[in-house]
C-alpha cells in the first residue's frame, strides 16, 4: 500500500476543497462542527449558498472584523461569527423544524465510524467521557443529502468505514455519501459503491483500508482531487 | 401588570430546594446571567435543571454545579465543563442526555399542551432504549414526552411591563420555547421599556408566557472569539 505522507492540514483542505463540490448554487447546507466548518471557507464565488446554524441563525456570514464582534451572534460551534445579507433569526425549536422538516439540502457532518448500510457513529465512545451529541441526532434525519467527512482510516491506520459500526449510533442508516481523504463513497441499498479514488492512492489501496466490500463504480473517477 | 423586580435573588424566589427550572440559551449566549446569579445566592438546592448545555466552570449554570446546587442536568452537550465531568464520574450528578432538536421540540411541546411526539432523532441509538418506537410510512420514530419548568428563567434584549419580549440574534435559541414551558416565568431584560415603544409585529414573546421581570447588564462572556483580520 502507498503511503502518502501528508501533513494533516493539508489532508483537511483537500477533504473540504472536495466536500466544497457537493454544494451546489441554492442550496441552504448545515455544516457541522470542526472539519465541516471549514468546508465554508472554499465555496466557489458565484454560488449563492445558505449556510444554516442549528443555534438559530439562517445565513451565516464570514467571521467579523474584531470591531464588528456581537457576543450574542455565534454559530453552533460557539465561534463569533456574522450574519449574510440574508441573514434571519429563529428560535432553537424552529431551527430543528426546519431541520427535521427536511428543508435543508445537504448537511455535511464529521463522522467516527461509518457502516455498509450508511449507519452513522460520531457522538460518543464508551469508556471515555460523554460530552453529548448536541444537534447530530437530529440533523442526520433532517437534510435531504448526509455527506460525512472524516478522515480514512483511524490514528491507529484501522478502517473506519466498516462491515457494522462498533460504537453507539448517531443514527441509523442515515448517510449518503462519505468523503475522505483516499475516496469518495456512495451508500446505496446494494452497499457501497466506490465513485471517486484520490489523487496518489490506487482503488486498492482504498479496497485495502476499508473494511466494509466496496463495489467499484462504472464510472469510477480516478485521482478525482 | 407584571412584577417588576428590583433584585435577582428576589426574582429566583419561587425557585426552592428540589425544583426543576428551565434556563435559555446556547453555550453563553442568550443565558440570564444575573438570575443564575441570584440562585447562587439564595442556595436553593437538589435542582432539577433543563438547559441546552451547563456554562462553563466560572460562569453560568457552571456556578450552580461549583456550589452544588444542581442534582440533574437535562441538555444536549455539556463538554464545556470539567467540574461537570467530574460530578458526573464521582455519581454527583444525574445527566439525561437529549438531542437537541428532541431537546427544544420537547421544551415547545410542554410550553404547548402537547404531551409527546415521535421524532426521528434517536431512533437505532442509545438514547431510544426503553422509549415506544412506532412505524409510519415504513419510517421509524422515537415517541419523545414533553418537558415542563416550575420556573422558567430566560433573557432578552427588550421588553415592556406587560412581559412583551424581544430578543438579539442568536441570543434568542432556546429562550422562546422555555418561557412559554414554565408553570412561572421571569425574564432578565437588558432593557425594559414603555408600553407601545415594542412593534406588535416584533415580539417574539406575547407577555402571556412571562409572569415577572428584572432588568440587569450583562458582561456575554465570549466563548470562542473567532475573528478576520482587517484588510
Amino acid at each position: 500500500m502507498s503511503t502518502v505522507k501528508q501533513d494533516k492540514a493539508v489532508q483537511r483542505e483537500k477533504i473540504a476543497r472536495r466536500a466544497e463540490r457537493e454544494i451546489e448554487s441554492g442550496f441552504y447546507v448545515n455544516l457541522g462542527i470542526g472539519m465541516p466548518t471549514m468546508v465554508a471557507n472554499y465555496i466557489q464565488p458565484g454560488k449563492e449558498v445558505v449556510l444554516q446554524s442549528e443555534n438559530g441563525l439562517l445565513g451565516i456570514g464570514p467571521s467579523p472584523y474584531e470591531s464588528e464582534v456581537d457576543p450574542d451572534l455565534i454559530n453552533a460551534g460557539k465561534e463569533t461569527v456574522t450574519a449574510s445579507v440574508s441573514g434571519s433569526y429563529c428560535s432553537s425549536a424552529e431551527s430543528f423544524a426546519m431541520i427535521r422538516g427536511e428543508h435543508l439540502d445537504l448537511a455535511i457532518l464529521g463522522g467516527m465510524e461509518v457502516a455498509a448500510n450508511g449507519d452513522l457513529a460520531n457522538w460518543m465512545i464508551p469508556g471515555k467521557v460523554i460530552k453529548g451529541m448536541g444537534g447530530a441526532m437530529d440533523i442526520v434525519h433532517g437534510a435531504k443529502k448526509i455527506v460525512i467527512i472524516m478522515d480514512h482510516v483511524s490514528k491507529h491506520g484501522t478502517p473506519k468505514i466498516l462491515k457494522e459500526c462498533t460504537l453507539p449510533l448517531t443514527g441509523k442508516g442515515v448517510v449518503d455519501r462519505i468523503i475522505t481523504d483516499r475516496a469518495v463513497i456512495d451508500v446505496t441499498d446494494a452497499g457501497l459503491v466506490l465513485q471517486e479514488v484520490a489523487e496518489g492512492f490506487t482503488v486498492r489501496d482504498v479496497i485495502d483500508s476499508t473494511e466494509a466490500p466496496l463495489e467499484v463504480s462504472g464510472s469510477l473517477k480516478e485521482a478525482g482531487y | 401588570m407584571k412584577k417588576i423586580y428590583t433584585t435577582f435573588q428576589e426574582a429566583v424566589e419561587e425557585i426552592k430546594d428540589h425544583s426543576t427550572i428551565m434556563v435559555g440559551g446556547f453555550g453563553l449566549v442568550g443565558i440570564p446571567e444575573n438570575l443564575i446569579l441570584g440562585i447562587v445566592e439564595s442556595g436553593a438546592k437538589h435542582l432539577t435543571v433543563i438547559s441546552n448545555n451547563c456554562g462553563v466552570d466560572d460562569w453560568g449554570l457552571g456556578l450552580l454545579l461549583e456550589n452544588k446546587q444542581i442534582d440533574k442536568m437535562i441538555g444536549s452537550y455539556v463538554g464545556e465543563n470539567k467540574e461537570f465531568e467530574r460530578q458526573v464520574l464521582a455519581g454527583e450528578l444525574e445527566v439525561e442526555l437529549t438531542p437537541q432538536g428532541s431537546l427544544a421540540e420537547k421544551i415547545r411541546a410542554g410550553g404547548a399542551g402537547i404531551p409527546a411526539f415521535y421524532t426521528p432523532a434517536g431512533v437505532g441509538t442509545p438514547i431510544a432504549e426503553g422509549k415506544e418506537i412506532r412505524e409510519f410510512d415504513g419510517r421509524e420514530y422515537v415517541l419523545e414526552e414533553a418537558l415542563t419548568a416550575d420556573v422558567s428563567l430566560v433573557r432578552a434584549a427588550r421588553a415592556d411591563r406587560f412581559g412583551n419580549l424581544v430578543y438579539n440574534k442568536t441570543a434568542r435559541n432556546f429562550n422562546p420555547e422555555i418561557a412559554a414551558a414554565g408553570k412561572v416565568t421571569i425574564a432578565e431584560v437588558e432593557e425594559l421599556v414603555e408600553p407601545g415603544e415594542l412593534d406588535g409585529d416584533h415580539i417574539h414573546t406575547p407577555g402571556i408566557y412571562v409572569q415577572g421581570l428584572v432588568e440587569g447588564q450583562q458582561e456575554k462572556r465570549i466563548e470562542r472569539l473567532t475573528v478576520r483580520q482587517e484588510a
